[in-house]
């Protein structure tokens, strides 16, 4: 052989491994820009009825990732444009909404799409924007990315657990998506501080190749899981036995840290609710207390459920009430429209598929009485 | 294996092959064997078992070459040396605990005195084993025979699940949560298939003579132990002897091997797998389309990863100067179903031709009243496809996967009589499109097979058939 055209792996090796060490740091100073995702949904696989979450992917063909973008391009309402006869509703909330234990048909979406409602003369869609975190933030940070979208009207679905300041930061989408979540408190004037522990400030070494090797093996996986979620349908495990909502409840009286009467207004996410509000700008939002399990077991009489001592509860529904109607927000309150543990799941507010149907018969009167644009 | 796991073989691998023909470097590869059929064996629920399993893949090679070798290799100066480090390897994993050590990726072991017991115990078979005249023959016979009853002890479920059972009462361990999967042992299936050529070879009288060292690299070769190939010892020892210079063509060489090797499996076969066909989305699956996705899917997942695992053996013994045979060569681009077999898992093929094939069809041949050719090619093709199947686990689709293969073997054999004076004159284009067809055709026959290697029964099997035509 030529010793010119000889190759000699030493050189082969730190050629490569300089290249290597080159991109990585290239990617690490001038991170790609977010904003833009290429998707396989929606174009060769069907779009999601859901965002994309699951701790079991390998039943549920679903996986929990923290690209906002990815997990947005992944779902039917990125699709392409609205179509003119469209009347695009979009619900915001948590798992409830999302829809844990339930097929995308039997979600409080699916429930409303089957009643083939007409609004302001077109086709009502509902789209699952719900996501399985207790946040109102969480709920903020989806709605703002959702309004390019173009939606017609917002139901959002909240309950007490998502208000207290100190979950704000801790679901996993906040604290993975904080440069979007200083855009937000930087616009709303939100209560938080940006160097809160919480938030994940990725490092040099996080932005490099390497260090971002979990989030683009996830983008891929999401992908990948589109041929599953589009052969069977199947976008959750669905157990056949679990746990019960809890109605035997235990003697306590404290709520996140608080007891009876310690719990001021300003202890709850309200700015963020008036943000989510001003985010949506023109586009009419309906915002609801949603249904939850009310016990009769043992230490009902402190406790309405899991979650939430009596007092509590009271104070905030009185609070979130005063509240709407000072600043004139549509609101239903359907805290106990469904209070007996029959219609829950596994929690005390997962309802059943039989439940989400009451829930979608009961929100229509408010639905079509909102105003047309 | 994982990819660490990996990369520290490669690590292992390129250090012993720069030691060149160092006189260390046999009981140095031997010793890391040795180690490695520890480190890579899944720790099991049954008690102390991770660590006995590979004991007994140690004891199994030792008396394996007891069995066969001939007198001049028997002498203890020779394999002496062999046999400590066996031994110590052994004796001193089983150390580990008196002195409170936990070595990551090993087994907890056992008390040392059942070891120190275990350890004699072999010597002392060995030893008698190495002395025997004229009994030979009949222990080697023995020796098959126990191997062969080993097999179906760990492939079939039901009989699994009773050894395990039984080792779990040993134990002191409830023997209602026996299961099969309680017993894996990691490279019996490669380890028996070495073993028993060995035997044959040994009662035929073809085996070369052999070191203990030497026999002992060759059954638990580090780099071959969980997926294959399967190697003929001569050739293998002979690469032993004179190993190939890691100079930088062997770099070279290796690093492409190992390369594409995780490219295939980590990057290819991983993410096909997470779309493979599936015991559990195979009835999920809602349209004919789809099912033909998922199962184009486990077919090429099943390829890369096996093929990816070959690739990596080749280049982590390229590393140590050891040419380990092919196993792949293109099997899906064949245009028929014997030409795949020839490039699908060429080194068990190879081997069942050789031991089960050969030997039936002779056998046939030469019986009191011959038998037309095509029964004796297709009794001998049903036996070995069969027996295929079965090593993957004794269960109705594997024997059904075996029949499926072994009945397009046969038609294609047929066909192949019929067409071949036919077909001489045929022109180029026409010739051209029998081959393009013949590769889908046949790539299509194996990929239907998967149906039943994939999924657990034949009920299944069909659901899933009837998903693909297009039915309910």
């Amino acid at each position: 052989m030529d010793s010119r055209s000889e190759v000699r792996p030493l050189a082969v090796l730190w050629k490569g491994v300089l290249l290597f060490l080159l991109v990585n740091l290239l990617v690490a100073a001038f991170p790609p820009e977010s904003g833009t995702s290429v998707s396989l949904y929606n174009r060769l696989f069907a779009g999601r009825e859901r965002l994309p979450f699951g701790e079991t992917p390998a039943q549920s063909y679903n996986l929990s990732l923290f690209d906002l973008e990815a997990m947005f391009a992944s779902h039917l309402i990125a699709g392409g444009p609205k179509p003119a006869q469209e009347y695009r509703v979009i619900l915001i909330g948590d798992s409830s909404v999302w829809g844990t234990l339930l097929r995308p048909e039997e979600t409080l979406a699916g429930r409303l799409n089957a009643l083939n409602l007409t609004l302001c003369g077109r086709e009502a869609r509902f789209y699952n924007l719900g996501y399985p975190s207790l946040s109102l933030t969480k709920d903020l940070l989806l709605l703002d990315a959702a309004m390019r979208y173009d939606p017609d009207r917002i139901i959002w679905l909240t309950t007490l657990e998502s208000f207290p300041l100190e979950v704000q930061l801790t679901s996993p989408l906040v604290a993975h998506n904080a440069s979007r979540l200083d855009a937000l408190m930087a616009r709303y004037d939100l209560p938080f501080d940006p160097a809160d522990p919480a938030l994940e400030r990725p490092s040099l070494w996080e932005r490099t190749l390497i260090g971002r090797r979990r989030a683009i093996a996830d983008r891929f996986r999401l992908q990948a899981y589109g041929v599953l979620w589009s052969a069977t349908g199947v976008d959750q495990a669905y157990p056949l036995d679990y746990p019960r909502a809890q109605t035997e409840l235990e003697a306590d009286l404290s709520f996140h840290g608080f007891r009876p009467g310690e719990l001021q207004e300003a202890d709850l996410a309200f700015e963020v609710l008036e943000a989510g509000f001003v985010a949506a700008g023109d586009t009419p939002v309906l915002l609801v207390n949603e249904p939850m399990l009310i016990s009769r077991g043992e230490n009902s009489d402190l406790r309405y459920n899991f979650f939430y001592p009596r007092w509590a509860y009271d104070d905030y529904r009185q609070w979130l009430a005063q509240r709407a109607e000072r600043l004139g927000w549509d609101y239903l309150d359907l805290w106990d429209l469904l209070p007996d543990p029959v219609h829950y799941t596994n929690s005390a507010i997962h309802l059943t598929p039989q439940a989400e149907a009451v829930l979608a018969e009961t929100l229509v009167p408010a639905i079509s009485q909102m105003p047309c644009p | 294996m994982t990819l660490t796991s990996i990369l520290i073989l490669i690590g292992l691998a390129a250090c012993l092959g720069l030691l060149g023909r160092s006189r260390w470097r046999l009981l140095l590869l031997l010793a890391v064997s040795a180690l490695a059929v520890y480190a890579l064996q899944p720790a099991l629920p049954v008690r102390f078992l991770d660590f006995w399993l590979p004991t007994a893949t140690l004891a199994l090679t030792v008396l394996g070459w007891a069995l066969t070798a001939p007198p001049e290799q028997r002498l203890w100066r020779t394999n002496g040396p062999a046999a400590a480090v066996l031994a110590g390897v052994v004796l001193l994993l089983g150390l580990t605990r008196l002195f409170g050590l936990d070595l990551p990726a090993v087994g907890r072991p056992p008390r040392f005195l059942p070891i120190l017991l275990a350890v004699t115990a072999v010597a002392v078979v060995t030893f008698l084993l190495v002395r025997l005249g004229r009994a030979r023959r009949l222990w080697l016979a023995l020796g098959i025979v126990f191997l062969l009853v080993l097999f179906l002890l760990l492939k079939s479920s039901p009989l699994t699940a009773l050894v395990s059972a039984w080792l779990r009462t040993l134990n002191g361990q409830s023997a209602g949560l026996a299961s099969p999967l309680d017993i894996r042992w990691l490279g019996f299936s490669y380890l028996a298939f070495r073993l028993l050529h060995t035997f044959r070879d040994r009662q035929s009288g073809r085996l070369p003579p052999v070191s203990l060292a030497e026999y002992a690299v060759y059954a638990i070769f580090f780099p071959a132990l969980t997926a294959g190939p399967i190697d003929r010892i001569e050739r293998f020892v002979a690469d032993l002897r004179h190993p190939r210079p890691l100079d930088s063509q062997g770099w070279l060489e290796a690093g492409r091997r190992l390369t594409l090797g995780l490219f295939k499996k980590f990057v290819l076969a991983d993410a096909l797998g997470l779309i493979a066909l599936s015991p559990a989305n195979a009835l999920q699956v809602h349209s004919a389309g789809w099912a033909w996705v998922l199962l184009y899917a486990y077919s090429f997942q099943l390829y890369f990863d096996f093929a990816g695992y070959t690739d990596m053996a080749i280049g982590l013994g390229r590393l140590m100067g050891i040419q380990l045979p092919e196993n792949f060569n293109a099997p899906y681009l064949k245009p028929n179903l014997t030409q795949f077999w020839n490039n699908w898992h060429m080194t068990l093929t190879q081997w069942m031709r050789a031991y089960v094939f050969n030997p039936l069809t002779r056998a046939l041949r030469s019986a009191g009243r011959p038998l037309p050719t095509a029964v004796i090619i297709l009794a001998g093709q049903v036996s070995t496809m069969v027996l295929i199947g079965l090593w993957h686990g004794v269960t109705w689709n594997f024997a059904f996967w075996g029949l499926w293969h072994a009945f397009g073997l046969f038609v294609h054999n047929r066909w192949s009589e019929w067409a071949r004076p036919r077909l001489t004159a045929v022109s180029v284009p026409w010739r051209m499109a029998l081959q393009a067809g013949g590769v889908l055709l046949t790539f299509h026959y194996v990929t239907l097979g998967w149906l039943l290697f994939v999924l657990p029964d034949p009920a299944t099997s069909w659901r899933v058939l009837s998903i693909l035509i297009g039915g309910a």
